[in-house]
């Protein structure tokens, strides 16, 4: 009468989908390699999203405290880095909806135009066009966006995000018309 | 544009800075620490979610036999236990049994620092002893659920069931239910054995549809029977492609009748009747009205985004002379592509790459834009098709089906076509699906996969979209001195009234160009032990010439826009063997009546049916006949 889990042999050439389920069963083995494969692309998403480093590095720790928690309900439905990026979009909306609410709580857009100007002088031209381009994307393209740069394809967005691939070329194609007016708004 | 998208991909690769490597270790320890407590918390993973009782839901909606649902249930208490080991340490004591209490009652003390940064820092908590086990995860369990995303907010997923609240303020998940989804069958019971004595004759449409076979596969692949109103036998039967021989000359379509013993029962005979259609060399220009359901229902990859790869594979077969116009219907209609010529291959590809789901249902306007389009595409000698695309889930103005039918069997005799294709499964309305073909002179298909596409736009192209012969009406009529009693294998939704047969004004199914048709019944012989029903002792003495034939086969058929039909007869022939074509038919409908539970089968079963299908595979060109073997052996075990 023990509820211990064996452990997986194989371990590094197990399958993600396998080590999820195994993470969702309890195998600690199972999730430490699963963090360790996933880590850096996670971070990459995540600092898509964002814009900023250290708005990365502090949604990729929401991430991980919580993934032990979230990681249970995986049941290998989804490829596993589908299910891992859904998590990242998520804990990105939920971040960026408690933000909001700070801001406005505290100084609204003016604290949050400090910071903005304040992160763009520090980065390198490209970068900062970059930032300030993907900033003033609507959010549902930003994120779509991100994924995309993620070298996904459009189906696999759409399986992050819930929507269908013909959303997901649609989003894109909107996403480069802003960008486009961006830039002709820069150069002219 | 893929240059902007380029630019900024590589930009956005240099961009990307490498994660700090103290923060990434860090986080990964943290991760680890929360991992490690959270299992040995015991508790059950978020009951505020129900995530449990989401999956058992689903798990239970595809079982419906007796014996899946006792599989299912033992397999939700062996991932009960492998989910909760507390279950298994308290096992033995009642009150241990109960679900463990959820959290959310007590606000969560945060600091306003860790609010802001969003960083969940876990105190130190012993492991979760025995001796305590709900005190201590009970915290530990808090912390990590107040940080709860639901994925909900993107991602429809079933809603969660109610919890019940006890006295205390503490939800508890409740304990399962079985549940059913949304699919709706027509409701009809099995044709009942007839008395030939009494009911000499009997009169149906034939039905070209085979959606019912592709619902049936769907079920068996997801490791389920399927339910059994969802099985219409012929429809499976006419799901596959036999070649019948073919008619001369120039009738449309040329009928075969045989007649040998029933596999199942040695005391009753088949009548097998095939009717093959005349294929088509020549075939007049078509156009083509999509009318496509994008209701946020069919945003599911099973869906709306496979309807437009079929689509693609449709407009390969398509000629330039050929013209395709698009209308949608999703809150509101709207043509979403002007007749277009099938040769400007790009634009309508163009259009459908357009597409996208979201918004409600609202059937019935798109439908009569859809006919309008048709009607001011169609030219002399010309045909007109509406193919309504769609999860079958028609949410407004479509509530009243009667309604609905009577629209489209108005304007049937303006000559336009209507064909359903239904797509996804759970919201399938299979029973208004089958109510528009049937009143639109069409073909109902159920398509859920991409080679049930090719199957149904590519390989039969042809027949789907080019009736040759319309209101195809069959009936039999047996000589009572020779046939006792007499039994209908399947065509229960299509039976007609005896007198319907000569009135040209009673609608019936179209045979397509190269389809065959296959009706099969069960006929017992006069003096047979397999006789059900004894003679009536104050009746009259059995009329009928005993050495007539057993019974006399009539054909009704209209040639497609003639409004007066043609009749093709002849009489039932002795009994002999099947042929190769006709016994995989019957094997097929064996299968069929083996998944409805129909009971004249007798000791026959699904080994059975195997045997007799893997005997008449014949060419099996397309390896339909072995996708069938391979569903029966499926069907054997689940059943077992």
């Amino acid at each position: 009468m023990c509820a211990s889990v064996k452990p997986f042999k194989m371990r590094m050439t197990t399958d993600d989908r396998s080590l999820g389920l195994a993470a969702a069963g309890g195998d600690a083995a199972a999730f430490a390699a699963l963090l360790e494969r996933h880590y850096d692309r996670m971070f990459g998403l995540a600092f898509r999203l964002t814009g900023q480093q250290a708005e990365a590095e502090d949604l990729t720790q929401d991430i991980c405290a919580a993934l032990p928690a979230k990681i249970r309900a995986y049941r290998g439905e989804a490829a596993f880095s589908t299910w891992l990026y859904r998590v990242v979009v998520n804990a990105a909306h939920d971040r960026r909806r408690r933000q909001a609410t700070h801001r406005k709580a505290a100084q609204g857009w003016g604290d949050w135009e400090v910071n903005r100007v304040a992160a763009n002088a520090e980065a390198a031209d490209a970068q900062e066009w970059l930032q300030t381009a993907m900033a003033s994307l609507p959010e549902a393209l930003r994120d779509t966006l991100a994924l995309v740069l993620d070298d996904m394809n459009h189906a696999e967005v759409g399986a992050v995000l819930g929507i269908s691939e013909g959303t997901v070329s649609w989003r894109v194609s909107e996403a480069k018309k802003h960008l486009r007016s961006l830039k002709e708004k820069e150069t002219t | 544009m893929t240059d902007d998208l380029d630019d900024l991909r590589k930009a956005m690769k240099a961009a990307t800075p490498a994660p700090d490597a103290g923060a990434k270790a860090g986080n990964i320890a943290l991760a680890q620490k929360n991992f490690a407590n959270l299992q040995g918390s015991g508790e059950v993973t978020r009951p505020k979610s129900n995530r449990i009782w989401t999956g058992v839901k689903a798990m239970f909606s595809t079982m419906t036999t007796r014996g899946g649902l006792v599989a299912s249930t033992a397999l939700i208490a062996i991932g009960f236990v492998a989910l909760n080991p507390q279950l298994l340490e308290f096992g033995a004591q009642p009150e241990a049994v109960t679900l463990p209490a959820s959290v959310g009652s007590e606000p969560l003390e945060m600091a306003a620092e860790d609010r802001h940064t969003g960083a969940i820092v876990l105190e130190e908590t012993a492991p979760a002893t025995l001796a305590a086990p709900q005190a201590a995860s009970k915290r530990l369990q808090q912390t990590a659920e107040s940080y709860d995303w639901p994925e909900t907010r993107i991602y429809p997923q079933p809603a969660p069931r109610p919890s019940i609240v006890l006295p205390d303020g503490d939800a508890v998940a409740p304990a399962p239910v079985i549940e059913s989804d949304t699919e709706a069958f027509p409701d009809a019971a099995a044709n009942p054995l007839k008395i030939t004595a009494e009911e000499p004759v009997s009169t149906f449409s034939i039905d070209v549809d085979t959606a019912s076979y592709a619902v049936v596969r769907n079920s068996l692949m997801n490791g389920a029977l399927p339910p059994r109103a969802a099985v219409r036998v012929e429809e499976m039967v006419n799901y596959f492609p036999y070649a019948y021989p073919a008619p001369d000359g120039n009738a449309p379509f040329q009928p075969t009748v045989t007649v040998a013993e029933t596999p199942w029962n040695p005391g009753t005979q088949l009548v097998h009747i095939g009717l093959q259609g005349a294929e088509i060399t020549e075939r007049p220009p078509l156009n083509l009205v999509f009318l496509i359901d994008t209701s946020g229902s069919m945003q599911a990859a099973n869906k709306l985004p496979l309807l437009k790869q079929s689509f693609r594979l449709m407009l390969s077969q398509l000629r330039p002379k050929d013209e395709v116009s698009i209308v949608t219907y999703a809150g509101s209609a709207g043509q979403v592509l002007e007749p277009t010529a099938a040769s400007e291959r790009s634009v309508i590809l163009e259009a459908l790459d357009r597409l996208e789901a979201g918004g409600g249902t609202d059937g019935q306007a798109g439908l009569q834009q859809a006919y309008e389009v048709a009607e001011g595409m169609s030219a002399e000698g010309e045909v007109s098709r509406v193919i309504l695309a769609t999860d079958g889930d028609f949410n407004v103005g479509l509530s009243d089906p009667a309604a609905l039918t009577d629209f489209i069997a108005e304007k049937r005799e303006s000559g336009t076509y209507l064909s359903v294709l239904g797509f996804g499964r759970g919201n399938l309305d299979d029973a208004t699906m089958q109510a528009l073909a049937q009143n639109g002179n069409g073909q109902a298909a159920y398509i859920d996969t991409l080679s049930e596409a090719q199957k149904v736009l590519v390989d039969q192209l042809t027949g789907a979209l080019f009736p040759i012969a319309d209101d195809v009406k069959v009936q039999v009529e047996f000589n009572p001195a020779r046939i006792a009693e007499y039994r209908l294998i399947g065509y229960e939704t299509r039976a007609l009234r005896r007198e319907d047969f000569n009135n040209d004004r009673v609608d019936a199914g179209e045979i397509g160009a190269g389809h065959t048709v296959t009706a099969i019944y069960e006929v017992t012989p006069v003096g047979s032990d397999a006789v059900m029903s004894d003679p009536l002792r104050y009746g009259d003495a059995v009329a009928g010439d005993p050495e007539a034939e057993i019974g006399f086969l009539k054909l009704r058929y209209k040639a497609p826009g003639a409004d007066e039909s043609a009749l093709i007869e002849q009489p039932l022939p002795e009994a002999s063997s099947l042929g190769g074509e006709a016994q995989f038919a019957v094997a097929i409908a064996g299968f069929g009546q083996l998944l409805k539970g129909e009971s004249a089968l007798l000791e026959w079963g699904y080994g059975d049916a195997i045997a007799l299908a893997n005997g008449a595979k014949g060419d099996d060109p397309f390896g339909y006949r072995a996708e069938a073997v391979s569903l029966m052996r499926l069907a054997q075990s689940l059943s077992e």
